[in-house]
C-alpha cells in the first residue's frame, strides 16, 4: 500500500481551522450585505416573497446544521488513527428504518415548503387588495429601453414609470425584440416580457419612494443598461403628475416612435399620448416582416428601424 | 470483446448466432429508441406550430390527398416486402431475400419520388420552408423522415452488393436484419405522420 | 466575406491568442518531428480503439477546456471586481460568458465524466473493452472536433454571444447576424452526436458485457450511475439534436421556428433547450455521485451503506429530471397551475438526493477514514453540495423564484452544485484513478494544496454571490454602477476566483511533477480498492483481464482479496484473446465533420457538401471492411502477465 495518508490529526486540525476561518468570512459578509432589493421589501408582493424566503431559509439552515454536525462528528470519531489500527469496519448493508426516516423527513420539509409556495404562486395572479381599483400600465421592452404606456391616462414614459402608492398596478408586459425580464426587486419578483405576446405582473408599493428596476434577462449588447426607476407617489401627487404630463409633454408619432425603437440607449422621455394608438406589440406577429417572394431567403440584416415601418399592417 | 465474440450458437437464427451480432442488434434497438425521441420532438414541434401559419396557407388549403395516399401505400407495402425478405433469409434462401429486398428498394424509391413531387408542388404554390412556422415544421418533420428513407435506400443498396459478393453469412444476415428494423421503424413513423400531419391537417 | 471579417481583429487579447495558437501548433509539429513521434502518435493514439487510451484523451481535452473556460471566468471576475470597469467591453464580455458556460458544461464536464467512464467502467465490470470500440473512437473524435470547431470561433469569425442558453429571438439572425451562433449550433451538434453514440455504447456494454456473476444489483455504484446516465443521454440528447437542427435551419435557411414573424415561437426554443438541458445537468451529476460513492466506500474502508436505496434514488432522480424543466422559466408566465406542479416535482428531487447524502454519511460512520486527496474532495463535496442543494430547493419555490431568477443567487446555486458536485468529483476521480491510468500516483502533498486552495477559493468566490443576488445583481451584466453596495462582495468573489486559479496551476504542476518524480504503482491496487479495476495492473495491459473474473458479491475485488488473496490467474486457463484492430477512419470521418461544419458556419455550402460526401464515404468503407480484429496468443499473454505482475 502506498503511504498516502498523513496523520489523521493534522488533517483534522486543518479541518477545524477551516471551519474557524469561515467565521470571519461570515462577519465580513454580514458587513458587506446591505438590506437592499429583495432584502428590503416595499410592497405586499415583495413582502410575501420575503417571508417565503425567510421561511425556507429556516428549514434550510436546519438541514445544514443537521448534516454539518453529523459530518463533523463522523469525521472526528471515525478517522484512521494509531489507536484504531486493528479496527476492522463492519460491512453494513443498510438500515431500513433509518432510510425510511431520512426519506420521510425531506418529504415533510418539501410539503411544508410546497403549501405556502403554491398559495403564493396563485395569490400573485390577483391584486393584493380588492379594496382599491388597480391601474393598468403597458410595458414594452425594446433594445435597450423600457417603454411605459398608460392607456387610461393616455400618456407614455420611457425608462421611468410613476405609480400611485397603495394601489395595485397591472403591468402588461411585452417586447419588440429579445426576451427581457421586468424586475423591481423591492416591489416583487419578475416576469418575462416577450415579443408577440403579453404577460401580466401585478405589483404594489406600500408608500411613496423610488425603486430600482432592471431587465433580468440578457437581451444583447447593452442589456446591462436596461435600468428604470419606479417612482411611487401619493394618489394626489400621482394625479397631478399625470395632468402635468398631459399638458406639457410632446406628442409621440410613428416616426419618432420608430426612432426610439432603434437599437441603442436613450434617456428618459415623456409623451402625452401612447404608441398603443397604432401598434400593440403584444399581438402575435405584430412585428411582421414583409414576406419575401418564395425561394428568396430574405435579408437577415434588416434592422428594427426598417421593421417598424411595417408595424400596424 | 474476448472469446465470447466467436462463440457460435447454432440454435439461434443466423443473425443472432454470435455475441458480436447480439450486441450490434441490441445497440441498434437502443439507437431506434433515440430515434423515437428525435421524431417525438419533431412531432411536438409540429403540433405546437401547425396552426401558426402567419400569412401563409393553412394545412387544409395545402395538402395533396392523392399524393399522400400513394406515398402511404408504397411505404406500407415496402415494409411488408421487407418482412418477406427476412422470412426468406430465415429459410436460408439468398435469391428470395435479394428479390424481396429489391422490391422493397423500388417501393422506397417510389415513395421518395412521390414525396419530392409533393414538396415541389407545395413550393410552386408558394409554400416554402420560409413561409411560416407551420411550413417550417412541416418540411423539417416530413423531410427528416424522407431523409431517413433516402439513407435507408442507399444503405440497402450497399447491403445488396455485399450479399452478392459474400453470400448469406452471419455478418451479412445481421446487416440485413438491422436494416429491416430501420425500415419498419420508418414505416411506423410514417403512420404517425399520416395521422398527425395529413389527417389532422385536413380536419382541423 | 472579407478577410477582415473572417479573422477576428481589433483586440489585443485576440492577437495574443492568435500568436499563442500558431506557436502551439508549430511547437507540436516541431516536437513530433524532432523526436520522430509522428508514427507513435498515429499508431498509439489517433487510431486507437482502446477504451483506456480514449478515456485518457477525453480527460486531456477536458483539462485543456477547463483551462480555457477558467480563463474566461477569470476575465469576467476581473471585469466585475469594481464598478464601471473598462477591462472588457460589453460585446467581449457577452462572448466570454457565452463560451464559458458552453465550454464548461459541454466541453469540460461532459468529456471529463465520459473520460473517467471510459477508463473505469469496462474494468469495473470485468470486460475487455466496450461493446463497440470503433464507435467509441468515433465518439471521441466527434467530440474533439466539435470542441475544436467551437473554440476556433474565438479567432475566426467571432464567438457566439447570446448566452449558453442561446434564447431566441436574441440568438436569431435578426439580433445575432454574425457567424458566432452558427458555431454554437453546428459544433454542439457534432459533439452531441458523439455523446449520443457513447450513451448507446455504454448502455450495451453495461447491459451485456458484465463478468459472470455480476448481477445488476452487484454492480459497482459508479457503473450503476453510468448505466442510468446513458439512459438519460439516449432520451435527452435527441431533443438537443432537434433543437440545434431547428436553430441551424432558422439561422442558415431562414425558416420560422423561433423567429418573431410568420408564426415563429421563441418560447419553443426555451422549452426544447431545457427538456434536454435539465437531464443534461443530471447526466454530469449522477456519475459524480457514483465517483463519490466509490471513493467514500474505499477510504472509509467499508461497504457502501444502503446500496439498494442508492440505486433506487439514482433511478428516481433520473426519472424526475425529465419532469422539472419548466423551473428554468417560472417567470415566463405559464400560469400558477403549471408553475405549482413543476415547483413540487423540482422540490421532490431533494428527497432521493437527501437519501444519498445520509447514506454517504452512514458509510463514513463506523468506518476507518483515510484522508487522501481523493477522499478530501469527496468529503468536501458533502457540505458544499448540501449548500447548493438547499438553495436549489429555495429556487424551486416558484413564488420565491420570481425574486431569484436570473440573479447571482442562481449563479451561486448552480456553481455550488456543478463545482462542488461535478468538478470536485472529476478531481476526486482523477486523483483516485490516476495510478490506473498512468501507472504512477499524483503527489499527495501537492494534491492537498490544490484541494485547499481550490475548495476555499470556491467558497470565497461563490458564497458572496448568494447575497449579491438578493441585493439585486443580475447575471450577465458586464458592469454595474457605484453606489449599489455590490462592490465589496464582488471584490471578495474575485479573490476567490484567483485562489481557484492558483489551485488549478498547482494541479497542472502536480501532473508534471508526478510524471517525473511520482511514486510508481507496482501493485495495481494502491488504495486497497474494492472493485475489479484494482484487480488489473497499473496501467492495465491492453486486454485488461487475462481471464474473465468471476464475481460472487458486491465489491467483487474486496471479496476476492478476502477469500483468495487477490485475483488469481492460472496459466493453464488462458485462452487466446480476440481484440479489435485500430482504425484511422474515426479520425478522418471526424475531420470531415469538422470541414462540413465549418462550411455550414460560413454558409459555404460547397465545402459543407464535400465534407458530407467524405462522411458518407467513410461509412461505406466501414460497411465493406472485412476486418475481424486479431488474436493474442496464450504465450504472449503469459509473457505480458508475468511482466505486468512483477510488482504484485
Amino acid at each position: 500500500m502506498v503511504g498516502a495518508d498523513e496523520g489523521g490529526y493534522t488533517v483534522m486540525k486543518r479541518a477545524i481551522w477551516r471551519a474557524l476561518s469561515v467565521l470571519p468570512l461570515l462577519f465580513l459578509l454580514s458587513g458587506c450585505v446591505e438590506r437592499t432589493a429583495v432584502l428590503n421589501p416595499q410592497g405586499p408582493v415583495a413582502r410575501t416573497q420575503y417571508d417565503l424566503i425567510m421561511w425556507s431559509i429556516g428549514f434550510m439552515l436546519l438541514i445544514i446544521v443537521v448534516v454539518f454536525t453529523l459530518f463533523t462528528v463522523v469525521l472526528i470519531r471515525y478517522r484512521e488513527k494509531p489507536e484504531n489500527a486493528d479496527y476492522e469496519p463492519p460491512d453494513e448493508e443498510g438500515n431500513t428504518l433509518l432510510e425510511i426516516v431520512w426519506t420521510a423527513i425531506p418529504v415533510l420539509i418539501v410539503a411544508a415548503l410546497a403549501v405556502p409556495t403554491v398559495k403564493a404562486t396563485f395569490a400573485f395572479e390577483k391584486p393584493p387588495t380588492d379594496k382599491v381599483k388597480p391601474i393598468t400600465i403597458h410595458v414594452t421592452a425594446a433594445n435597450w429601453k423600457w417603454i411605459f404606456s398608460y392607456p387610461e391616462e393616455n400618456i407614455e414614459t420611457v425608462n421611468y414609470v410613476h405609480i400611485p402608492a397603495g394601489v395595485p398596478v397591472r403591468f402588461k408586459l411585452t417586447s419588440v425584440g429579445p426576451m427581457n425580464s421586468f424586475w423591481v426587486p423591492e416591489l416583487g419578483g419578475q416576469k418575462y416580457a416577450m415579443d408577440g405576446m403579453e404577460t401580466e405582473l401585478i405589483l404594489q408599493a406600500d408608500k411613496p419612494g423610488s425603486y430600482m428596476g432592471r431587465s433580468a434577462n440578457f437581451s444583447g449588447e447593452k442589456f446591462t443598461h436596461m435600468e428604470f426607476e419606479v417612482v411611487a407617489q401619493k394618489g394626489d401627487d400621482f394625479k397631478q403628475w399625470v395632468n402635468e404630463v398631459k399638458q406639457t409633454a410632446p406628442k409621440l408619432n410613428e416616426n419618432k416612435y420608430a426612432k426610439i425603437l432603434e437599437p441603442g440607449l436613450v434617456g428618459r422621455m415623456t409623451f402625452s399620448n401612447t404608441h398603443l394608438e397604432w401598434i400593440d406589440h403584444a399581438k402575435q406577429n405584430s412585428h411582421h416582416v414583409e414576406r419575401k417572394s418564395a425561394g428568396n431567403h430574405g435579408n437577415p440584416d434588416h434592422d428594427m428601424a426598417k421593421d417598424s415601418h411595417h408595424h400596424g399592417e | 470483446m474476448g472469446e465470447a465474440v466467436h462463440r457460435y450458437d447454432e440454435t439461434m437464427p443466423l443473425e443472432y448466432r454470435t455475441e458480436e451480432n447480439r450486441l450490434n442488434i441490441l445497440g441498434f434497438w437502443i439507437f431506434l429508441g433515440a430515434e423515437v425521441v428525435l421524431f417525438a420532438t419533431l412531432f411536438a414541434t409540429y403540433l405546437v406550430l401547425f396552426q401558426r401559419t402567419g400569412s401563409g396557407p393553412t394545412a387544409q388549403e395545402l395538402f395533396q390527398v392523392k399524393d399522400v395516399l400513394i406515398e402511404t401505400l408504397l411505404l406500407l407495402t415496402s415494409s411488408f416486402t421487407c418482412g418477406l425478405a427476412i422470412f426468406e433469409m430465415r429459410r436460408g434462401r439468398l435469391a428470395g431475400l435479394l428479390a424481396w429486398l429489391l422490391v422493397t428498394l423500388l417501393l422506397g424509391i417510389g415513395f421518395i419520388t412521390f414525396e419530392v413531387r409533393e414538396f415541389i408542388h407545395y413550393v410552386h404554390e408558394g409554400a416554402t420552408m420560409q413561409t411560416s412556422a407551420f411550413l417550417s415544421s412541416f418540411f423539417v418533420l416530413v423531410g427528416t423522415h424522407g431523409a431517413h428513407v433516402s439513407l435507408g435506400i442507399g444503405w440497402m443498396i450497399f447491403i445488396i452488393i455485399q450479399l452478392l459478393q459474400r453470400g448469406l453469412t452471419v455478418k451479412t444476415a445481421r446487416k440485413v436484419f438491422i436494416v429491416s428494423l430501420y425500415w419498419h421503424f420508418l414505416d411506423v413513423v410514417w403512420i404517425f405522420i399520416f395521422t398527425l400531419v395529413y389527417l389532422l391537417g385536413m380536419v382541423v | 466575406m472579407k478577410w477582415s471579417e473572417f479573422f477576428v481583429t481589433g483586440e489585443p487579447l485576440i492577437y495574443a491568442a492568435d500568436v499563442a495558437i500558431v506557436l502551439t501548433m508549430v511547437g507540436i509539429v516541431f516536437v513530433l518531428t524532432y523526436f520522430k513521434k509522428w508514427k507513435w502518435i498515429w499508431n498509439e493514439w489517433l487510431t486507437t480503439v482502446d477504451h483506456k487510451k480514449i478515456g485518457v484523451m477525453y480527460i486531456i481535452c477536458a483539462v485543456l477546456m477547463l483551462f480555457r473556460g477558467g480563463v474566461d471566468a477569470l476575465l469576467m471576475r476581473a471585469q466585475l471586481t469594481a464598478p464601471n470597469m473598462n477591462f472588457l467591453d460589453a460585446q467581449h464580455y457577452n462572448e466570454i460568458f457565452t463560451t464559458h458556460g458552453t465550454i464548461m458544461i459541454l466541453f469540460m464536464a461532459m468529456p471529463f465524466i465520459i473520460g473517467l467512464m471510459n477508463i473505469v467502467v469496462p474494468l469495473q465490470i470485468g470486460a475487455r473493452d466496450v461493446a463497440f470500440p470503433y464507435l467509441n473512437a468515433l465518439s471521441f473524435w466527434l467530440f474533439f472536433f466539435g470542441a475544436m470547431l467551437f473554440n476556433i470561433s474565438f479567432v475566426i469569425g467571432g464567438s457566439p454571444d447570446a448566452g449558453w442558453t442561446a434564447y431566441f429571438p436574441l440568438a436569431g439572425n435578426e439580433f445575432s447576424p454574425g457567424v458566432g451562433n452558427n458555431y454554437y449550433a453546428v459544433s454542439l451538434q457534432i459533439s452531441g452526436i458523439g455523446t449520443l453514440m457513447t450513451g448507446i455504447n455504454f448502455l450495451v456494454t453495461i447491459l451485456k458485457m458484465r463478468a459472470p456473476g455480476m448481477t445488476l444489483m452487484r454492480m459497482p455504484m459508479f457503473t450503476w450511475t453510468i448505466l442510468i446516465t446513458c439512459v438519460l443521454i439516449v432520451f435527452a440528447f435527441p431533443v438537443l439534436t432537434v433543437a440545434l437542427a431547428l436553430m441551424t435551419f432558422d439561422r442558415l435557411f431562414d425558416t420560422q421556428f423561433f423567429t418573431m414573424a410568420n408564426g415563429g415561437m421563441s418560447m419553443l426554443w426555451a422549452n426544447l433547450f431545457w427538456i434536454w438541458g435539465h437531464p443534461e445537468v443530471y447526466i454530469v451529476i449522477l456519475p459524480a455521485f457514483g465517483i463519490f460513492s466509490e471513493i467514500v466506500s474505499t477510504f472509509a474502508q467499508k461497504r457502501l451503506f444502503g446500496y439498494k436505496a442508492m440505486v433506487y434514488s439514482i433511478v428516481g432522480i433520473a426519472f424526475l429530471s425529465f419532469i422539472v424543466w419548466v423551473h428554468h422559466f417560472f417567470t415566463m408566465g405559464a400560469g400558477p397551475e403549471v408553475n405549482s406542479v413543476f415547483s413540487i416535482t423540482t422540490m421532490a428531487v431533494a428527497i432521493p438526493t437527501g437519501v444519498k447524502i445520509f447514506n454517504w454519511l452512514f458509510t463514513l460512520r463506523k468506518g476507518k477514514i483515510r484522508f487522501t486527496t481523493a477522499m478530501l474532495w469527496s468529503l468536501a463535496f458533502i457540505p458544499n453540495f448540501v449548500i447548493g442543494g438547499v438553495t436549489g430547493v429555495m429556487l424551486a419555490m416558484a413564488a420565491a423564484d420570481y425574486q431569484y431568477h436570473n440573479s447571482y443567487f442562481l449563479i451561486a446555486h448552480f456553481h455550488y452544485v456543478l463545482i462542488a458536485g461535478v468538478v470536485f468529483a472529476c478531481f476526486a476521480g482523477l486523483h483516485y484513478w490516476y495510478p490506473k491510468m498512468f501507472g504512477h500516483m499524483l503527489n499527495e502533498r501537492l494534491g492537498k494544496w490544490t484541494f485547499w486552495l481550490f475548495m476555499i477559493g470556491f467558497n470565497v468566490c461563490f458564497f458572496p454571490m448568494y447575497f449579491l443576488g438578493l441585493m439585486g445583481m443580475t447575471r450577465r451584466m458586464y458592469t454595474y454602477s457605484d453606489g449599489l453596495g455590490w462592490t465589496p462582495l464582488n471584490v471578495v468573489a474575485t479573490v476567490g476566483a484567483v485562489l481557484m486559479g492558483i489551485g488549478f496551476i498547482v494541479l497542472c504542476y502536480n501532473i508534471y511533477y508526478s510524471a517525473r518524480y511520482g511514486e510508481r504503482d507496482m501493485t495495481g491496487d494502491p488504495w486497497n480498492g474494492r472493485t475489479l479495476e484494482w484487480a488489473t495492473a497499473s496501467p492495465p495491459v491492453h486486454y485488461n483481464f487475462p481471464v474473465t473474473p468471476i464475481v460472487d458479491d458486491l465489491d467483487a475485488y474486496w471479496v476476492m482479496k478476502k477469500k483468495q488473496g487477490g485475483f488469481q490467474v492460472k496459466e493453464e486457463e488462458l485462452k487466446p484473446i480476440h481484440m479489435p484492430s485500430n482504425s484511422g477512419r474515426p479520425f478522418w470521418i471526424s475531420v470531415a465533420f469538422f470541414v462540413a461544419g465549418f462550411g455550414l458556419v460560413f454558409k459555404w455550402f460547397a465545402l459543407a457538401i464535400a465534407g458530407a460526401l467524405f462522411i458518407v464515404l467513410g461509412l461505406i468503407l466501414r460497411s465493406f471492411e472485412n476486418d475481424d480484429g486479431y488474436h493474442i496468443g496464450v504465450d504472449e499473454i503469459k509473457r505480458t502477465e508475468r511482466a505486468a505482475r512483477k510488482g504484485a
